[in-house]
């Protein structure tokens, strides 16, 4: 067997661990397995190139190859091991957009390396897409993680006339690859790439805090086809492969995440959704309505009365930290005899199953985790729903209002427990930014403050009671 | 070159079907696993870039490949640990619950 037939055999033994991998992510019992057959698989296929022929000779600058692995390496590992679980989704975006910025700089090389030989029409087209794709998801990537870490507002940025900016460059970058593809102009094809890097900034700003993970899904498809782009231009059936597994993948997932929105992905992509913050801010409204506010101790003395108490966390609850504490009161009622169990909505935390994440981080047994459906007939019975750090997940103007942006969400119905109470440092709107008839409604207490802090004057509380 | 082509095409065609199918019928709350799982699979990229740095002929092509070879390793090491972060806390743990309820029984 030829050296290079051997390696195309390790690359499609490769190439079959993502497809088992992909497979395996698809369930919790298989999912860790199936992430560790993929990194074998990748390990074998990077090995592998190492004994590869590029152009008749063996790899040139082998030590410089494995300098950027070894700085690579060393900056990614502890920042995927101690970044905290709240910053994962930021984390996500940015992993993405430098293999983005990996695709399109392959495929840059590409062209540079392939000009001189006049290469066939669609191969510089291939190589183009690439350098487009690839560079809009490096940038809109690091706009998605400037939101995420706000570093910059989370709210959507908009301006007059701004999906028609979007389509000018959108249309001047397809100009440009056909100018290209006609002429092959270099100095051209930094143009493109500037085009592009401009187009995924303008694309994501628009874009609210709470739909980037959506984006991020979707962006992480588009380096898939980028990176499927340069397998064509490399002719490599690997890379192609597992570009395009995580490409069509990567799409039909994003169509999933919005849906579990009970959005259109053309509703979350171009909708601004989220720029206009409607609700007052104030405890008291217009009309006359006012909140009611409590003490943790008083919520405590509630939840001595309760027989079953069902927690509704958000993201405020993550911010704050707060999980372990929360368990530590499910655990103390427990003790009291009273059932306890955690309300989770899909969308809860800053992306699907993050909550999921975040609780089994702080030792929450996974039996008391209930996903929403089975929650909502369960609330009935519930004389406690302790709304801890969410707000449009449990708004019922999305089941009520048919004016209200988040009509047709799915949440979960806090209100119809018993008693509703929302730990909430201010009255600040969620990320839909609009107003929550259930803080207003007579059978719900609000506690303000810091979660964390809430929740340990209550654990207090109730075991002294 | 055209039958290098058309052989691509086809695995480009067949791949969309697998990629799609095989994730179907993914529950939600595995949809953030999965999204950072194929994130370190397109790491792949890696073995491009390692192709372009090792047929790097000008100091222009040899820097864009470094930089590619850094990138892409950012892509694959960081998109593995971090998933499987995130994975292994999807462990069910009962361990503890049941260990206080045997002491209040034997008390």
């Amino acid at each position: 067997m030829s050296r290079e037939t051997l390696i195309d055999l390790l690359y499609l033994f490769s190439a079959t661990t993502f497809v088992v991998a992909l497979k395996g992510l698809g369930s919790p019992k298989h999912a860790r397995k199936g992430n560790m057959i993929a990194a074998f698989g990748m390990a074998v296929a990077i090995v592998a190139t190492f004994f590869k022929y590029v152009d008749g000779h063996s790899l040139h600058h082998v030590w410089l190859i494995l300098l950027a692995m070894f700085i690579g390496f060393i900056v990614a590992v502890p920042t995927a091991r101690f970044v905290k679980m709240t910053a994962m989704p930021q984390l996500v975006a940015i992993f993405n957009g430098v293999g983005g910025g990996a695709a399109a700089l392959v495929s840059i090389t590409e062209f540079v390396h392939i000009k001189s030989t006049h290469p066939a029409t669609y191969v510089t087209l291939e190589v183009l897409l690439g350098v487009l794709i690839g560079t809009f998801s490096f940038s809109g990537s690091a706009i998605a993680f400037a939101k995420l870490q706000e570093l910059m507002t989370g709210r959507p940025i908009t301006y007059p006339g701004q999906q028609a900016i979007n389509g000018v460059v959108g249309l001047a970058s397809a100009a440009i690859i056909v100018t290209i593809l006609v002429t092959s102009s270099t100095p051209l094809l930094w143009v493109l790439f500037a085009l592009a890097f401009v187009l995924g900034v303008i694309f994501v700003l628009p874009i609210g805090g709470a739909d980037v993970p959506v984006l991020i899904s979707l962006l992480n498809a588009f380096t898939g086809l980028a990176v499927a782009a340069s397998g064509f231009t490399l002719g490599s059936n690997l890379l192609i492969v597992a570009g395009t597994l995580v490409g069509a993948s990567g799409i039909l997932l994003t169509r999933l995440m919005s849906k579990a929105m009970g959005r259109s992905l053309s509703n979350v992509l171009f909708s601004a959704f989220g720029s206009k913050v409607t609700a007052s801010g104030a405890t008291t409204r217009a009309d006359g309505a006012s909140v009611r506010s409590g003490t943790p101790e008083d919520i405590a003395i509630l939840l001595g009365f309760a027989s079953r108490v069902v927690f509704i966390p958000g993201y405020g609850l993550a911010v704050s930290q707060g999980q372990h504490v929360l368990r530590e009161l499910a655990e103390v009622l427990e003790k009291k005899g009273i059932e306890v169990f955690y309300a989770i909505h899909p969308v809860a935390g800053r992306m699907p199953g993050h909550m999921n994440v975040l609780l089994a981080e702080a030792n929450v047994p996974y039996e008391q985790l209930v996903e929403m459906d089975e929650a909502n007939s369960e609330l009935q019975t519930a004389d406690v729903a302790l709304v801890v750090g969410a707000n449009d997940t449990v708004n019922p103007a999305a089941h009520d209002d048919p004016s209200s942006p988040i009509y047709g969400m799915p949440i979960i119905k806090a209100d119809l427990a018993e008693n509703v109470v929302f730990l909430k440092r201010s009255m600040r709107p969620g990320f839909a930014g609009i107003e929550n008839e259930l803080l207003y409604n007579p059978k719900t207490t609000l506690v303000f403050g810091d979660a964390k802090d809430t929740l340990t004057k209550m654990v207090a509380a109730v075991k002294a009671s | 070159m055209g039958n290098s082509l058309l052989q691509y095409a086809t695995v480009l065609m067949l791949t969309i079907f697998v990629g799609t199918e095989i994730i179907a019928k993914v529950p939600s709350i595995l949809h953030t696993p999965l999204m950072s799982g194929s994130n370190a699979i397109h790491g792949v990229i890696l073995v491009g870039s390692m192709l372009i740095l090792g047929g790097a002929t000008t100091n222009l092509q040899e820097v864009l490949g470094f930089l590619a070879v850094i990138l892409a390793t950012l892509n694959v090491v960081g998109g593995f640990v971090v998933t499987d972060r995130m994975l292994e806390m999807f462990k069910p743990k009962t361990q503890k619950p049941k260990a206080t309820t045997n002491e209040e029984v034997t008390q």
